[in-house]
């Protein structure tokens, strides 16, 4: 029985030793900054997971539903908790981001996920190229459209997030953003690995295989990608919601097609339709990157040479559409992954 | 009242008249047969039933009530489930989430419940795990039911489609070309089966098929389609003896 939670428990350990060891400040704030990027990351590739891996879409604007979530949660908590030229006076007390914050971050997903109708609707009509074409003109839209915001910045970008992120220290000396940012990491794969699971996520993997006969054999195929979409972009806009706190400065330079190539790069890299494929791969991407930094500009060179190389003689990805256990079935013995539903039939 | 109608159908694929008046009445338990050579518009007559194209004029009725304009998917919810005439399986998913999966139009739970996993998520999940399964043993699947669809010898991918089909609940189960691509032997096996499926599963069947042995040995009632038009309707030994039937499958004696 203990067996089932051995999973929960490594998760709860890892979180304790990351924050520990950030709170004690063992590890160098550039060390924390990457583990940060970490889990950014980790939510930007298996969100994107779910419409490019399952359900077969090929959505390349992701950072674009990452700039909605950033720019939302950005201007709202500057707007409650810092006096400033944009707001004027602070319209709450700075104490309180510690509670409010999430719930900050969570209207920004909301908000992100509303942006996702609109590669969701078109979505309805058609599909493949063309339907990546309108998720490319819906990131391109989003940049533009910041870029053309004098208030908020335009494209000199906005900040103050940093000031909110100090209002909270002062309650509470603890690496706030850390906490954070493995929490919505943690409930963002959990929320993942239950839909897919689900009678009702496997409609979304039946619209990848074979559409027509999806729809035929009853299943509501525009619901079914609109909670996609909604879905995947709601989560990107939560990553972006948490990579605008980290940095404390945003600007819509950063969620360019640049960005986007980043998550699909990752979800490639792990293997479609594999969520331990995408967090093992945003960790070796991220870290990858980090590692290969002294080489500067050449390291634009070695990344997507490695990643022709992947391409050309792995092409499904590293786990591709095969989960971690799957690979390695001693971990199934270790963890013992609780098995689904009909199992127990 | 009919268990199921059909009135007038008729439909255009830009200029060409595919289907034109297509009438057909059934008050249930049959078995009938709609045969034609290629390019009749037989499979178009079941799209137009399904969903799949809205007909230009004429209607579809099931227990009295108009399909209209629903989406393929509402249309299942009402009653009629298909076949496909090159299996249409999901092949990258496993035969018992091909079968769970069909579930979808009555899951019993929303989208939260999934996230939060809750008493109504878990109760609705085992169930639709229990009628799978079900289906699964009667239909001689369920040592399969772990494999990839894809992986499945041609029969028994061919029985899955029907095990999908039947898990719908259906009362009018339309199948097209059922025995395409089977061996002798599997073709009496199957034969065997259709009769046994509507008896155990109470249904109606309409089925598509290119087969004359297959045909003559099931349905009691045929209908023949030439060009979208129906050109023959009875009972099997009429449509075998009807000379229209004979010259649109053989071509005109010329005198």
């Amino acid at each position: 029985m203990m067996r089932q939670y051995r999973l929960t428990i490594l998760t709860v350990l890892f979180f304790v030793l990351v924050v520990g060891l950030s709170w004690t400040g063992t590890l160098s704030s550039y060390v924390q900054l990457v583990l940060m990027f970490v889990g950014v990351n980790i939510m930007m590739s298996s969100s994107l997971n779910l419409v490019n891996g399952y359900m077969g879409e090929f959505s390349c604007g992701h950072a674009g539903f990452m700039a909605v979530g950033a720019y939302t949660a950005s201007l709202v908590s500057v707007w409650c908790f810092t006096a400033g030229s944009v707001f004027g006076p602070n319209l709450l007390p700075p104490a309180w981001a510690v509670v409010l914050f999430p719930f900050i971050l969570l209207l920004g997903s909301l908000v992100a996920a509303l942006a996702g109708l609109l590669v969701a609707i078109p979505s309805f009509r058609t599909r493949g190229d063309y339907l990546a074409i309108i998720t490319l003109a819906v990131n391109y839209i989003v940049k533009s459209a910041i870029e053309n915001i004098q208030p908020i910045g335009g494209a000199r970008g906005f900040m103050g997030m940093a000031r909110v992120v100090n209002g909270m220290k002062e309650v509470a000396d603890i690496p706030w953003m850390m906490i954070w940012t493995w929490i919505f990491v943690f409930l963002t794969v959990l929320l993942i690995k239950r839909f897919v699971s689900s009678t009702y996520g496997k409609g979304i993997i039946a619209i990848r295989e074979d559409e027509i006969a999806a729809e035929i054999m009853g299943v509501n195929t525009r619901r079914a990608k609109m909670v996609a979409f909604m879905l995947s972009s709601g989560l990107a806009g939560l990553a972006g919601g948490l990579f605008a706190h980290i940095l404390g400065y945003i600007n819509p330079g950063s969620f360019g097609i640049m960005k986007s190539t980043e998550a699909l790069v990752m979800v490639y890299l792990g293997g479609m339709g594999s969520l331990s494929g995408s967090v093992l791969s945003a960790v070796l991407f991220t870290l990858l990157l980090e590692i290969l930094r002294p080489l500067q500009l050449y390291k634009w060179v070695v990344v997507p040479f490695i990643l022709i190389l992947l391409m050309l003689f792995r092409t499904e990805g590293l786990l591709g559409h095969r989960e971690l256990t799957d690979v390695l079935p001693g971990l199934k013995r270790i963890f013992g992954a609780r098995e689904e539903v009909h199992a127990a039939l | 009242m009919p268990l199921f109608e059909v009135r007038g159908l008729t439909h255009f694929f830009g200029g060409l008249k595919a289907v034109s008046d297509f009438n057909l009445t059934s008050d249930g338990g049959e078995l009938m047969g709609l045969i034609g050579p290629n390019g009749a518009g037989k499979t178009t007559v079941f799209n137009l039933v399904c969903g799949v194209y809205h007909p230009s004029h004429g209607e579809v009725r099931i227990e009295g009530r108009n399909l209209g304009r629903l989406y393929p998917h509402q249309v299942t919810a009402m009653g009629i489930a298909r076949t496909f005439q090159n299996i249409r399986l999901w092949p990258e998913m496993t035969v018992l989430d091909n079968v769970r999966v069909c579930h979808n139009y009555r899951l019993g739970y929303r989208f939260l419940d999934t996230i939060f996993q809750t008493s109504r998520y878990r109760t609705s999940e085992k169930g639709i795990g229990r009628m799978a399964r079900e289906v699964l043993e009667i239909m001689g699947l369920w040592d399969q039911a772990q494999e990839l669809a894809k992986n499945l010898p041609y029969g028994l991918q061919r029985k899955v489609e029907i095990a999908r089909a039947l898990i719908l609940r259906p009362k009018l189960l339309l199948l097209d070309e059922p025995s395409a691509g089977m061996n002798l032997g599997e073709k009496e096996a199957l034969i065997g089966l259709i009769r046994w499926i509507r008896k155990e599963f109470n249904l109606t069947i309409w089925l598509i098929e290119h087969e004359m042995r297959v045909v003559m040995n099931l349905c009691e009632r045929i209908q023949v389609l030439d060009f979208g038009q129906t050109i023959a309707q009875g009972t099997p030994e009429e449509i075998q003896g009807n000379p229209r039937v004979v010259e649109a499958y053989l071509g005109k004696e010329i005198d």
